[in-house]
């Protein structure tokens, strides 16, 4: 698990190095899960250590968002003076968005399509 | 309280343990309802831990910067835990190029469509322009929404919760909306919600299955990338 870590963030810290050298308009982390995907498909396999370690951190992926959702409260007030134009904003795009990349998609891929095995 | 109970809380609520330990207590009994109700989208854990801290705080009068003080550890994981996305992504890797093509003209229409009906929508309910360029990045996950944000003259901290905000939302719409449009290929469901709803939408894709889990981490990453270099360029059209 140390060894899995380790690795994860060795890829982020590359991740940031180029991110910064270069000017890159994407986070380090993003670079360091592209960085790390052409390491496994170089190599042609994942260590389990690294297969655990990696789902450990996934499986709970949504806690780790919560420190940043409760900054809700300091935009209490903009948000309580805006909320007809955030909330109408939110829920329409997030469906449009849902609603257009899917069917874009099934369009696209008529055929190929997959039922759920 | 006492002298004694508050010279304890004093002495607490200096140091990270309690804002690491509130998040990690909150996560896991909404965790726990979210289980006992057999996973229904609406009983969305982040949404209810969030509102239990968020009342915590408020009535013990305690600033959010405090309490940020120990979440931050959570929060830094969302690096590593980026990364970890390429795992379950590589193990889709033969599936990933037999779509590749398709899947990219789907995520420029999905940014697209992500970025102009918010600040669409926003704008005709009347948004302030800060407001609205705070939500112009609300798709993609949270670190790049907060970059962007900066970059286009939003308020990254405000973007940040309706990044979250977006994600919970698209992981509570997504089963309904790919029901009625019969759309039942995991791949197409991971990759639709990867795009609308990023690292939220993710962590729910992979509660449904791993197939729709690793699309969604690719549709996540991409469409960082995609809002990066689209958004900049779309708002120097607007001005």
């Amino acid at each position: 698990m140390i060894g899995a870590l380790t690795l994860l963030l060795l890829f982020q810290l590359a991740g940031e190095i180029l991110a910064h050298a270069f000017a890159l308009p994407l986070p380090g982390p993003v670079i360091g899960m592209a960085l790390l995907f052409a390491t496994l498909a170089l190599r042609g396999g994942v260590s389990d250590d690294l297969r655990s370690t990696a789902n450990g951190l996934l499986q709970h992926l949504s806690l780790l968002f919560v420190p940043a959702g409760a900054g809700v409260m300091i935009h209490f007030a903009r948000i309580g003076g805006e909320w007809p134009a955030i909330l109408g904003a939110l829920v329409a795009s997030t469906a449009l968005t849902l609603i257009v990349t899917a069917l874009v998609l099934r369009l696209l891929l008529r055929g190929k399509e997959q039922p759920p095995s | 309280m006492t002298p004694r109970l508050n010279e304890i809380w004093v002495y607490l609520s200096a140091t990270p343990l309690l804002g690491l330990t509130l998040t990690l207590v909150a996560y896991q009994g909404a965790y726990w309802l979210y289980s006992r109700s057999g996973m229904n989208p609406l009983a969305n854990p982040v949404a209810i831990a969030v509102a239990v801290i968020v009342a915590l705080l408020t009535l013990t009068g305690t600033p959010y910067a405090t309490y940020f003080e120990g979440a931050q550890f959570v929060h830094f994981l969302l690096g590593p835990a980026t990364v970890a996305l390429a795992v379950p992504l590589y193990a889709q890797l033969p599936r990933l190029k037999q779509i590749l093509g398709p899947a990219l003209l789907a995520l420029v229409a999905g940014s697209l469509t992500a970025i102009v009906s918010a600040i669409a929508m926003g704008w005709t309910l009347g948004g302030s322009k800060e407001t609205l360029l705070s939500l112009a990045p609300k798709s993609v996950t949270t670190p790049i929404a907060m970059g962007i944000a900066e970059k286009i003259g939003g308020l990254p901290s405000l973007t940040a919760v309706l990044v979250v905000t977006t994600g919970i939302l698209g992981a509570v719409m997504a089963r309904g909306l790919f029901n009625a449009l019969g759309c039942q290929d995991h791949a197409i469901r991971g990759f639709a919600v990867g795009v609308a709803a990023h690292g939220i939408g993710t962590a729910r894709a992979f509660q449904v299955s791993e197939t729709a889990g690793a699309f969604a981490a690719l549709a996540m990453g991409l469409n960082g990338l995609a809002t990066a270099l689209l958004l900049p360029l779309l708002i120097r059209l607007w001005n």
